[in-house]
């Protein structure tokens, strides 16, 4: 287990609580966390899951990164720079590229998005979110079949059938199901986990599978057919006797349950969009999940990872109408994921700088993709060591939204919250909106473009 | 190759990565979390590995050296399963099938036992793989 290294002597007396603290780390996006100060220090969190309580504490534990550095060409050594050396540097290597990349943006405030996507504009450049490797294939789905969608707070007063497809909440969105959709007691659902039946569709028998009332075991990469076959036989017609590794009567049987159900929910993970058929997978996802709208009430929601990645795509949007992998090379915003999207630009050679803000593409892209970045000029922003500040040239640190700032997050089901400032950030520390502005003001500088924003 | 299987590789979360993502991706604690290849006990059976013992995992993409355990969410014969990060990173397909989204699962790799071989910290890996790095002089 990981030390947690907050383990000193405190007097009683001089301890403060937080309450109604937000969680920063999933898209779950907690809103009840209580987290007990002395001071400046946290000492402790209360009702956070495993990850919500490392996340808040890691903030404290000695290993940030506390000032800016520079990788010496061609080693792994870096050297400590100022931040007005780093924020320069930075602005020099984005406003002569022809076409940078910016990728990342699900770790961070709506308000530090909102200067990213202008940065992006300016430098001629690609802004993309960590949706691309996440739920972009759901996104590109929804755009095509459109989406029935409620938030979860009608999934705790109401749903009675909770699918989980494709996803592990026990391990990704820890409390996702004592808050919302199993255990809670809700207006309709008044004896909480008795009122609900709970399917999980996986190819292994995962911790969530463990608690599930039906545990359908699909064969890996076969999500396709088994949601085909799900509405063919929805619709009452024959399908074949195995489909994707499971059995026609286990198909028909869920068909069947899901008609006598009150409000249906249809929850979905990496399972589906990661794995064969992609978006192909969510476009049969919701078509049977509008079908079902025949026969009772059912809606869907992606669970989305990072606390703010649907937040991410919610400023992409209404700043330049796409929301994410958002090209703005031709002097207007252009959306093409396959040309556009992070992977498809590093592994096509296609930008010839990059930035990576709130994310970590150098531990959670493939190798192949983080060859050519480690080939060209970067700058990441981020609070902590990574694979990516590993091999960028100039890392700038931050301080963490949620914690030591406030911000707006988005959480799963398109909902703003406001996240809280709990402590001070080390001293010197600068926010990511602030670097942002920063380096945008800078850029404008070089490249004779007015100061201040336009959006 | 004499000793080695073909298995069905995916990736995800499990919560331990989410705590080692935390800040604490340059320590033990990420190899530990992340480093590791969850096998049905039948594969580690037909290795003759047991679970702790380091394994290559080779694909049209890669290879890396991780840990062999035993899955905590089994059973799944055939199907192998490292935390998402820079390991299983290094074998995964980065194929968009014109979406954007590289084919994080059901990725075709072979297992083989991996005696003597160290499994790299997360940040040196990614260095050691990327970079181009001058000679240096010990």
């Amino acid at each position: 287990m990981i030390e947690t290294k907050t383990e000193t002597q405190v007097k009683p007396e001089s301890l403060k609580i937080v309450t109604d603290v937000v969680c920063p780390f999933c898209g779950t996006l907690c809103d009840d966390i209580k987290v007990v100060l002395d001071g400046n220090r946290i000492v402790d969190t209360m009702n956070a899951c495993i990850i919500g309580n490392e996340k808040f504490k890691s903030a404290q534990a000695g290993h940030r990164i506390m000032t800016p550095m520079e990788r010496e060409e061609g080693t792994t050594e870096f050297a400590p720079v100022s931040y007005d050396y780093a924020i320069e540097k930075a602005a020099q290597i984005l406003a002569n590229a022809k076409r940078p990349l910016l990728y990342g943006w699900s770790s961070t405030s709506c308000e530090a998005q909102e200067v990213g996507n202008e940065l992006a504009e300016v430098c001629g450049g690609v802004t993309d979110n960590t949706a691309s490797v996440c739920h972009g294939p759901s996104i590109m789905a929804i755009q095509t079949v459109g989406a029935p969608c409620c938030t979860l707070g009608e999934v705790k007063n109401r749903a009675d059938l909770i699918i989980y497809w494709g996803c592990n909440p026990i391990h990704a969105h820890p409390r996702h199901m004592s808050r919302y959709s199993i255990y809670p007691r809700g207006f309709f659902t008044e004896r909480g986990f008795d009122d609900r039946t709970l399917v999980v569709v996986d190819p292994r028998p995962t911790d969530t599978a463990k608690q599930a009332d039906i545990y359908v075991q699909v064969e890996q990469g076969r999500d396709y057919e088994v949601l085909d076959a799900l509405r063919t036989a929805t619709r009452g017609e024959d399908i074949p006797d195995v489909v994707g590794g499971v059995k026609k009567e286990q198909i028909k049987e869920l068909a069947e349950l899901a008609k006598t159900k009150k409000f249906g929910l249809l929850f979905f993970g990496m399972g589906v969009t990661q794995t064969t058929g992609k978006h192909r997978n969510i476009d049969m996802a919701i078509s049977w999940v509008a079908d079902m709208n025949k026969y009772t009430k059912f809606s869907l929601i992606p669970m989305r990872g990072h606390y703010n990645v649907t937040g991410a795509g919610q400023v992409m949007t209404w700043q330049s109408g796409f929301p994410f992998a958002m090209d703005f090379s031709r002097g207007h915003a252009r959306y093409n994921p396959g040309e556009t999207a992070a992977n498809d630009m590093l592994q096509r050679h296609e930008c010839d700088a990059a930035m990576v803000i709130a994310s970590d593409p150098g531990a959670h892209f493939p190798v192949s993709s983080m060859k050519w970045y480690a080939q060209i000029p970067t700058i990441v922003l981020d609070p902590h060591y990574t694979p990516t500040t590993g091999i960028s040239n100039i890392v700038i640190p931050s301080s963490i939204v949620g914690i030591e700032e406030e911000g707006t997050a988005y959480r799963m089901d398109n909902v703003p919250i406001r996240c809280r400032k709990v402590i001070d950030a080390p001293e010197g520390l600068l926010s990511d909106e602030e670097v942002l502005k920063r380096i945008l003001n800078r850029v404008k500088e070089i490249k004779g473009l007015p100061a201040g924003t336009h959006h | 190759m004499t000793n080695s299987i073909e298995a069905n590789l995916i990736s995800g979360r499990t919560f331990m990565q989410g705590v080692a993502i935390e800040g604490h991706k340059h320590e033990e604690e990420y190899i530990k979390a992340c480093g590791i290849i969850e096998m049905d006990v039948s594969d580690l059976k037909k290795l003759h590995l047991f679970p702790g013992q380091t394994v290559r995992v080779r694909s049209a993409n890669g290879e890396v050296v991780v840990r062999a355990v035993k899955t905590t969410q089994g059973p799944h014969p055939g199907l192998v399963f490292i935390p998402m990060g820079p390991w299983a990173n290094q074998v995964t397909s980065p194929n968009t099938y014109s979406t954007g989204m590289p084919h994080f699962k059901g990725v075709k790799v072979t297992v083989e036992p991996a005696p003597n071989e160290k499994v790299l910290n997360g940040i040196t890996l990614l260095q050691t793989t990327t970079l181009h790095l001058k000679e240096t002089a010990q």
